[in-house]
């Protein structure tokens, strides 16, 4: 079959109902506000785990303001303008990922960079959101629920990119590249007996994957299991990340008074573990009004996919803040010693650029289906 | 625009599903969160103080040793030692080689030390440096790398008083001599205090002191830091001179049993141990044990005179200067005939002192010589004392009673000998031995009964006058009674060419004070005999004890005639002890 389909040529939206400003700048003022106090959560707790590094927190209000621009930019984009430039934007992605592993460049062991003219960047972060888009344009005009046919070409939709990421090697964005494709198909009314299948088939796989993964992976799980058994090698972090939640307590220690992250007792605080510096400054109270705007955000975002007026974008916006939630759930599992270590900042929280580009360039999608919806009268 | 309303429905449940998930996902995350961090917060919260919270150890300053007058003799100057968390350092790999350049080490080497007790979580990667260079190594900013302070102990005296003071481990705890036998004073209570370190073993908070470190109570010996020192400057120039191999001195203060000083040959730089081999460390004063010879002769008289039988002016026939028991000669060097007690102490005549005690019960003699300590240590408290043999009476043959009399057939060590001697200064009665001042002795046990002791005091004097053994020992302005000692060793069954020349004294005779006991083991074969090799140092020794302890002359008369005169006399008397030997 073809995968590239005539569609209607995209077209720009009407603006005919400019009721609010942000309105008008096609912005959600509920995703705005829950965007922006996690922001200034990231700062604050940034702030704190880097040592009180002044110079860090100007370089990442930078990156913000660039991130926020480009979502806003995003934002102006009408949904079937998405859906027209979505298989080349996949497509586009793919060959990225191809050339990666061709000529990219290596950091940290991995395979996961590519240098064109001076800018570094990773392409699976670009096919975090490429891949939802691609999946969400196939169901767009395909039989609902999917059929046998669909899943499967669905599954290769998928498959092709987390091999490729998965190689680099890069467990996590694998996983959550996966995490964000199967998120669509769900969306797309997947039948019960067929998640079933899935999950038989993945606990059948399991054993398959275990040999196939690379020995820091491995002992990465073994050390999730059990951190103690190289408590100064790889179970190192989850110890101390443990240590310093459990002793936040209920009010914390205190910003900036965090025993285990000032001490430089936590590993990667600034990024991955920066959920552990949370916890054990601002403790229980502080873990929970991160997690109320996270809901809040995530809550706003399946309104706005409920909301979505065609296939596309409800199925988009859908696997987009699903995706969002398992970020989240991935990280804070894996700090909290729930899930292995698996390298996955903590969505808007974490330090550092490239996952900020990511999620803003989505919450700029979710925007745009939300602010160019026509209103029909029936 | 028929494609923007062809919205399928999504089903209820699969919605509900959705939802179930976020709902499981969020609630599963936030009570994680309140397990962790309010239900079992308690076991993490101590983990994390364990992490950082340490109790660190703050070492005692160990109490110094000082002589009798307060002059330092050992004292404690902290020093930082390094150490290190062997996996920690080592994860730090790449800085390992300006830190083994810093410590003078190979960092092959020190990579390997550090691999091997890795498992450890306390290495000490170099003990005792100083402070500079300590900064320089903190300066590095290992991780795992720490100072610890400690102190270092430095002797001023150095050989002097090595084998008295002994020394101390790098643990700061005592390993020989005062060190050792007085730990329990010297060493003070280490301190704990609990720190906030950081992940580098960097002190970053003092949080509260859990227990001030003790120090150590200083020590005060008997020694005299001037005595031993002229002690140990005498008795090194005899050993270099008569080239023997090794010597001791013992000075005693008969009124109260303080060792005034007590030093050896060879000896050590106890500040620098290198080099330091088990033959230099022994305290030969009261380690070593060797036949005391004819040092003993006076407590033969003095079993005599208790007896009832014999007078000092009894006569005894020595001649033909020679007599037989069993298959065993015993000799004298010439004949001297018939001679009374004073002048067999005199000439030290072995076959008059045999006839004695042939003449006397065994039981007597075994009695007088086990009531002036012989056989028992003296409870100095010196470790390694050694307590000598003395055997049995009941298994003595008739040649055994003969030669016990001059000085065979037992053993003893130095500071033994100086403390019978002791005895008869002291009017009979025996005084502890003790190596701190113990100023008035209130109750001592009379072992010889107060008329023998003081006869055999004068008798001995004898000894250093015209025609006796010890005229070298004489000391100007003091009268002095002592006695001789030139003893064949005994070695591999039979007795050998090698000698130990002794000489044991009292000064000054007419109101003993000081005891002193001068060893020298194996002189050459040119000089060898104790009025030769032992005397003379007695001689200095004493002569100096006397005047540094403020006692006052009882000899006007040569005092009068003067260093010189006396002098000459000695020289005269050389070739006179040559002649008479023993």
């Amino acid at each position: 079959m073809t995968m590239l389909r005539h569609r209607d040529p995209p077209r720009w939206g009407d603006r005919r109902r400019p009721a609010l400003l942000v309105r008008g700048l096609h912005l959600d003022a509920p995703l705005m506000i829950g965007i922006g106090l996690l922001c200034l959560i990231s700062l604050v707790v940034v702030y704190s785990a880097s040592g009180q590094d002044g110079g860090l927190i100007a370089q990442q209000l930078l990156r913000l303001l660039m991130a926020f621009m480009l979502m806003a930019l995003i934002a102006q984009i009408p949904p079937h303008h998405l859906e027209f430039w979505a298989p080349w934007f996949y497509g586009l992605s793919l060959g990225l990922l191809f050339a990666v592993m061709l000529f990219g460049d290596e950091g940290k062991g991995a395979q996961r960079w590519l240098d064109i003219g001076g800018f570094r960047f990773q392409p699976s972060e670009m096919m975090k959101l490429a891949l939802p888009m691609m999946v969400a344009w196939y169901f767009a005009d395909h039989q609902l629920p999917p059929n046998k046919r669909g899943i499967a070409i669905t599954l290769l939709l998928i498959a092709v990119p987390a091999a490729l990421i998965a190689r680099q090697p890069d467990l996590g964005t694998a996983m959550l590249i996966v995490a964000g494709g199967l998120s669509v198909l769900l969306l797309a009314g997947l039948r019960i007996r067929h998640i079933m299948f899935f999950v038989m088939t993945g606990a059948a796989l399991a054993p398959l994957v275990w040999f196939n993964l690379h020995d820091y992976q491995k002992s990465r799980i073994l050390n999730f299991l059990d951190p103690e058994r190289d408590p100064l090698g790889t179970g190192y972090h989850i110890i101390q990340s443990k240590i310093a939640i459990g002793s936040g307590g209920l009010y914390g220690k205190g910003w900036m008074n965090g025993s285990q992250a000032q001490l430089d007792f936590l590993p990667e605080q600034s990024t991955d573990f920066i959920f552990a510096v949370l916890s054990e400054e601002f403790g229980l109270i502080g873990v929970l009004l991160l997690l109320a705007i996270y809901l809040f955000v995530i809550s706003r975002g399946l309104y706005i996919a409920t909301q979505a007026q065609d296939t596309f974008a409800r199925l988009l916006a859908g696997g987009l803040i699903l995706s969002f939630f398992v970020y989240m759930c991935i990280n804070i599992g894996m700090v909290t010693g729930l899930l292995p270590v698996v390298g996955v900042p903590l969505p808007l929280i974490s330090y550092g650029g490239t996952s900020m580009v990511t999620l803003m360039s989505a919450f700029g999608v979710l925007m745009s289906i939300q602010t160019h919806r026509r209103l029909v009268s029936t | 625009m028929s494609r923007y309303r062809d919205t399928i429905r999504t089903e209820r449940w699969r919605l509900r599903l959705v939802l179930g998930v976020m709902v499981v996902g969020a609630g599963l995350l936030t009570i994680r969160a309140l397990y962790m961090q309010v239900l079992d917060n308690g076991f993490l919260r101590g983990q994390g103080d364990a992490r950082h919270l340490r109790t660190v150890t703050l070492q005692a300053h160990r109490g110094m040793i000082q002589d009798r007058h307060g002059e330092p003799l050992a004292i404690s100057t902290p020093v930082d030692s390094v150490w290190a968390n062997p996996a920690e350092l080592l994860a730090a790999g790449n800085k390992l080689p300006r830190l083994a350049r810093l410590m003078n080490m190979d960092v092959q080497l020190l990579r390997l030390r550090l691999q091997q007790r890795s498992r450890r979580e306390f290495v000490f990667l170099k003990r005792h440096i100083n402070p500079d260079l300590a900064r320089q190594i903190m300066a590095l900013e290992l991780p795992g790398v720490a100072l610890q302070r400690e102190y270092r102990r430095y002797y001023p005296a150095g050989e002097v008083a090595a084998h008295v003071l002994g020394f101390t481990n790098v643990d700061d705890s005592g390993q020989e001599g005062a060190e050792l036998a007085y730990d329990r004073v010297l060493a003070g209570t280490p301190g704990r205090r609990r720190v906030i370190k950081d992940r580098y073993g960097h002190i970053v908070e003092d949080v509260e002191g859990i227990r001030e470190p003790i120090p150590g109570s200083d020590l005060r010996l008997s020694i005299d830091r001037d005595i031993q020192y002229l002690a140990y400057r005498e008795l090194k120039a005899a050993v270099g001179r008569f080239k023997a191999r090794s010597g001791s001195v013992v000075v005693l203060d008969v009124r109260n049993g303080e060792v005034l000083a007590m030093v050896n040959q060879p000896s050590f730089n106890p500040n620098n141990r290198i080099s330091l081999t088990p033959d230099k460390l022994r305290n030969r004063a009261v380690t070593d044990l060797f036949e005391p010879g004819s040092t003993i002769k006076p407590f033969t008289i003095a079993a005599a005179l208790e007896s009832g039988q014999y007078r000092p002016q009894s006569r005894i026939d020595t001649s033909p200067g020679q007599f037989r028991i069993g298959h065993a000669v015993i000799r004298d060097k010439h004949d001297y005939g018939v001679i009374d007690l004073t002048t067999v102490l005199q000439k030290s005549s072995n076959v008059g002192v045999s006839k004695v005690s042939l003449s006397l019960e065994p039981r007597r003699m075994w009695n007088m010589l086990s009531r002036v300590g012989f056989g028992t240590p003296t409870q100095s408290g010196l470790p390694g004392e050694m307590g000598g043999e003395l055997s049995d009476y009941a298994s003595w043959r008739e040649v055994d009673r003969a030669t016990v009399a001059y000085g065979y057939g037992l053993s003893v060590t130095p500071l033994q000998l100086a403390r019978s001697y002791s005895i008869l200064a002291n009017r009979g009665h025996m005084v502890p031995v003790s190596m701190v001042p113990v100023g008035h002795v209130a109750s001592v046990e009379q072992v010889l009964s107060s008329t023998t002791a003081q006869q055999l005091v004068a008798m001995m004097e004898s000894v250093m006058s015209e025609g006796g053994t010890g005229t070298l020992a004489t000391v100007a302005g003091y009268r002095v009674s002592g006695k001789t000692g030139t003893v064949q060793k005994f070695s591999g069954g039979e007795y050998s060419e090698n000698y130990v020349a002794l000489f044991a004294g009292i000064a000054p005779a007419s109101n003993p004070r000081l005891v002193a006991v001068v060893v020298i083991d194996e002189p050459g074969d040119e000089e060898y005999y104790g009025g030769q090799v032992a005397a003379p140092v007695f001689s200095k020794v004493m002569a100096g004890a006397l005047r540094i302890m403020g006692v006052s002359p009882d000899d006007v008369l040569r005092q009068e005639q003067g260093p010189a005169a006396v002098d000459g006399r000695g020289l005269m008397k050389v070739a006179a002890a040559r002649r008479r030997p023993l």
